[in-house]
């Protein structure tokens, strides 16, 4: 254990240095070295995970509750496998779905979860800035697991931590995110990430998913909109597509799931036009996917998929963002540095 | 009951003099030098307007006593410095019945701070589909004269010209929540805009409010009717009530207080104090509303105060309740935006806080020229007064209140309903 702890020991600066983030709540949280920190901190967990024992004891003493107000297999099993090997102690609990003026309110709610005794709240919410509203509430670390269609900042650390493993720096490099803009938590927080880390981003969906104000919201942020995938899909680097709900079909957003994947699924075809332009060329969904739908199986499965590679990443950019939360946190000093023991 | 002296106060702009009120009606106005007996309240420095008349509030009581009560709402309406408030149907049970208008009718007497006229719902339950017993509603001891939906738009423009038509035959007025509920749904909270696509927050479009109120004016136009729009919040609406009125519609129009005053980033942090139906707007759209409100094409202002108990906003904001206090603090608003702004004289403050809303809601007794024979109801400001709202000051039950922490310029130093003091320097008198 004591061999593995040193392969992520902060380093005495790291160690002695205050805390300097209490929360993740919004991509926006992050400045381009805290990100750049989180994805090197990310690359080393990532090492631990290809061990035999993968526990680490940096967390040990710690816990974490996933409070999930909306299903999600896949993130909450993430931010679960993410502590666990951490060695924090996490516990699961499922928020009932809000309700308006009746039943207990969030903060009530929250405020039970956390009088338990909580270092960290990961929390998801099908309500847009609920995390946020949270923070101000609890004393408890809170990190945003996605709120409604507001953010989902682990998902853009790990979307850009895979796609640098596979095209080194992001600097200069063109990502067209394609989909339901309008519903995506995950395009609002790969924006900021992207942007920051200096990528070149391009929105592709039909007008009507796409969210209100995006035209100025493209200028001031400084990316580009398309509604022709056919027209973009040549020479990019990445092409990030996104589940398009089932629910939204039958509001009136598209005609039909046929004409949608004729115009922004990516086919065969496309995968062909992506790959003949830049043989580099990667593919990303933050699943869960709609094979057929918005990305043909032979697209999913491909050599330039990343998908499973994102999935996998997942469990180390959490780690890597609960340890720069709570390692190293002045408040419990019993418990600090457990990472540099060895 | 003695007789109330006000001495010196400027009356709406038209210079100081003195006021004396008895048995409830003002009996001389200039220089009054004997008046033994009377009251003085010293109004020098002050301004003097009729008593303010509010269009629109909820004062939660039947169903909601835990957020406001009518006792509540009529204290926060006194310190507000209002003789009338118009209290919403939205309650539990609805106001659709002449019964339960007569007992909002009673407890605003029983009360005694403001005279609060009730407003009936203009569907049975407020569900949009059958008219409610707007007739005897009207020939209850209440004499309802306004019936609103308000919370919901009469969205069905069958209903909505059927209740124009019925209305017109003893000169009532339908005030429009105008929110088409196609484009604008129960989850829409935000202006959509940019902001709102950058929040993920469900958005709430001017075309939304903008589209029925067009459809009404010429509902309005075609049944030879009355129509009023509640809380008008966007230029496009400014523009077609203009235009309606240029076409001699009888359309009128109110803006809330924070419609003229906050702005849609405020809702940036999430915080629920700041959702509001319909939602605060961008900055264009509030110059446009107080441009509109100078020049006559809106006519009132109207608080929508709207109560809510604590744990009703302390849920993720797109569940949160909407809405938010406004009795206590709408003077200061107007006074702060519009008067200190250059965009309206004190007169121009009665006008839209006084004169405009009693006439619309045909209350015979407000709204009336400071002048012999007048009722003895009036404001009087302290123009100059700074304060800082704080929100645990508030008379209210509710504590929703965006203002606090703010600084305004203006404030509302006593209120007298028909010769009684009734609240004095943000207290009851």
């Amino acid at each position: 254990m004591t061999t593995a702890t040193t392969a992520v020991a902060p380093t005495p600066e790291a160690a002695t240095r205050p805390r300097r983030r209490r929360h993740l709540l919004s991509s926006a949280d992050l400045s381009l070295p805290e990100i750049r920190e989180i994805l090197d901190t990310a690359a080393e967990m990532h090492e631990v995970q290809r061990r035999d024992v993968k526990k680490l004891p940096t967390l040990r003493g710690r816990t974490v509750v996933n409070l999930f107000f909306e299903d999600s297999t896949r993130t909450r099993s993430s931010f679960e496998i993410a502590g666990k090997w951490l060695s924090a102690d996490v516990i699961n609990v499922s928020g009932k779905g809000s309700s308006t003026s009746k039943g207990e309110s969030l903060r009530d709610t929250v405020l039970t979860v956390a009088a338990m005794g909580v270092d960290a709240l990961v929390i998801r919410h099908g309500a847009s800035g609920a995390a946020h509203q949270v923070s101000q509430w609890v004393d408890a670390h809170v990190v945003n697991a996605g709120d409604g269609m507001h953010e989902h900042p682990t998902q853009a650390l790990l979307d850009a931590y895979t796609m640098e493993r596979r095209l080194g720096s992001l600097e200069g490099r063109h990502v067209a995110i394609v989909g339901d803009l309008t519903h995506s938590r995950v395009v609002r927080s790969n924006l900021i990430t992207l942007g920051r880390l200096g990528a070149r981003v391009t929105l592709v969906a039909p007008p009507t998913l796409m969210p209100a104000g995006i035209g100025a919201w493209s200028q001031s942020d400084g990316f580009a909109l398309s509604h022709d995938l056919d027209e973009v899909l040549p020479g990019v680097d990445v092409v990030m597509m996104l589940r398009v709900q089932r629910e939204r079909m039958s509001g009136g957003f598209f005609p039909t799931p046929r004409e949608y994947t004729v115009g922004y699924g990516l086919t065969r075809d496309r995968l062909r036009t992506l790959v003949a332009a830049n043989p580099e060329a990667v593919i990303c969904h933050p699943g869960p996917m709609n094979r057929g739908l918005e990305i043909a199986a032979d697209a999913a499965d491909a050599a330039q998929s990343l998908i499973l590679e994102q999935v996998s990443a997942g469990v180390a950019v959490r780690m890597s963002v609960l340890y720069h939360l709570l390692a190293g946190s002045d408040e419990r000093p019993g418990h600090d540095h457990e990472g540099g023991e060895s | 009951m003695p007789a109330l002296l006000v001495t010196g106060a400027d009356l709406a702009g038209a210079g100081a003099q003195d006021l004396l009120v008895e048995d409830g009606v003002i009996t001389e106005v200039g220089r009054i030098t004997s008046a033994r007996g009377a009251d003085v309240l010293d109004g020098e420095g002050l301004v003097a307007l009729p008593g303010l008349v509010d269009l629109h509030t909820h004062l939660r009581e039947p169903g909601r006593e835990d957020a406001e009560t009518i006792a509540s709402g009529s204290a926060a309406a006194a310190v507000g410095g209002f003789t009338a408030v118009l209290a919403m149907a939205n309650t539990t049970p609805v106001t659709d019945t002449a019964e339960a208008a007569e007992r909002v009718l009673d407890l605003g007497r029983a009360a005694g701070l403001v005279d609060v006229q009730p407003v009936g719902a203009v569907t049975k339950g407020l569900a949009g589909e059958e008219l409610a017993e707007l007739g005897l509603m009207r020939r209850s001891r209440a004499a309802v004269s306004v019936f609103s939906d308000d919370g919901h738009c009469v969205h069905d423009a069958r209903v909505m010209r059927r209740a124009l038509e019925y209305v017109r035959a003893f000169g009532g007025v339908v005030s429009q929540h105008a929110q088409d509920p196609r484009l604008a749904g129960r989850q829409a909270c935000a202006h959509e805009g940019e902001l709102s696509g950058r929040l993920g927050l469900p958005g709430w479009p001017a075309v939304a409010e903008e589209s029925i109120v067009a459809r009404d004016v010429m509902l309005a136009r075609h049944t030879n009717s009355r129509v009023h729009i509640a809380h008008v919040s966007t230029a496009g609406t400014v523009e077609v009530v203009r235009w309606a009125k240029a076409q001699g519609i009888a359309v009128t129009a109110e803006v809330t207080p924070h419609h003229l005053a906050l702005t849609t980033d405020l809702i940036a942090g999430y915080d629920p104090t700041f959702k509001v139906n319909p939602p605060l707007r961008p900055r264009e759209d509030v110059d446009a509303l107080r441009a509109a409100l100078a020049d006559g094409t809106i006519d009132a202002v109207a608080t929508d105060h709207a109560p809510h108990a604590r744990h009703d906003k302390e849920h993720a904001f797109v569940d949160a309740a909407f809405g938010m206090l406004g009795l206590e603090t709408a003077l200061s608003v107007v006074s702060d935006v519009m008067v200190r702004g250059g965009l309206l004289d004190w007169a121009g403050v009665a006008r839209v806080m006084s004169e405009a809303p009693a006439r619309i809601a045909g209350l015979r007794g407000h709204g009336r020229p400071l002048a012999v024979g007048s009722p003895g109801n009036l404001t009087l400001v302290d123009a100059s007064a700074q304060v800082t709202v704080n929100a645990a000051d508030s008379l209210s039950l509710s504590r929703n209140n965006p203002w606090h922490g703010r600084p305004l310029t203006g404030a509302v130093h006593a209120t007298v309903l028909r010769g009684r003091v009734t609240a004095q320097k943000g207290a009851l008198a």
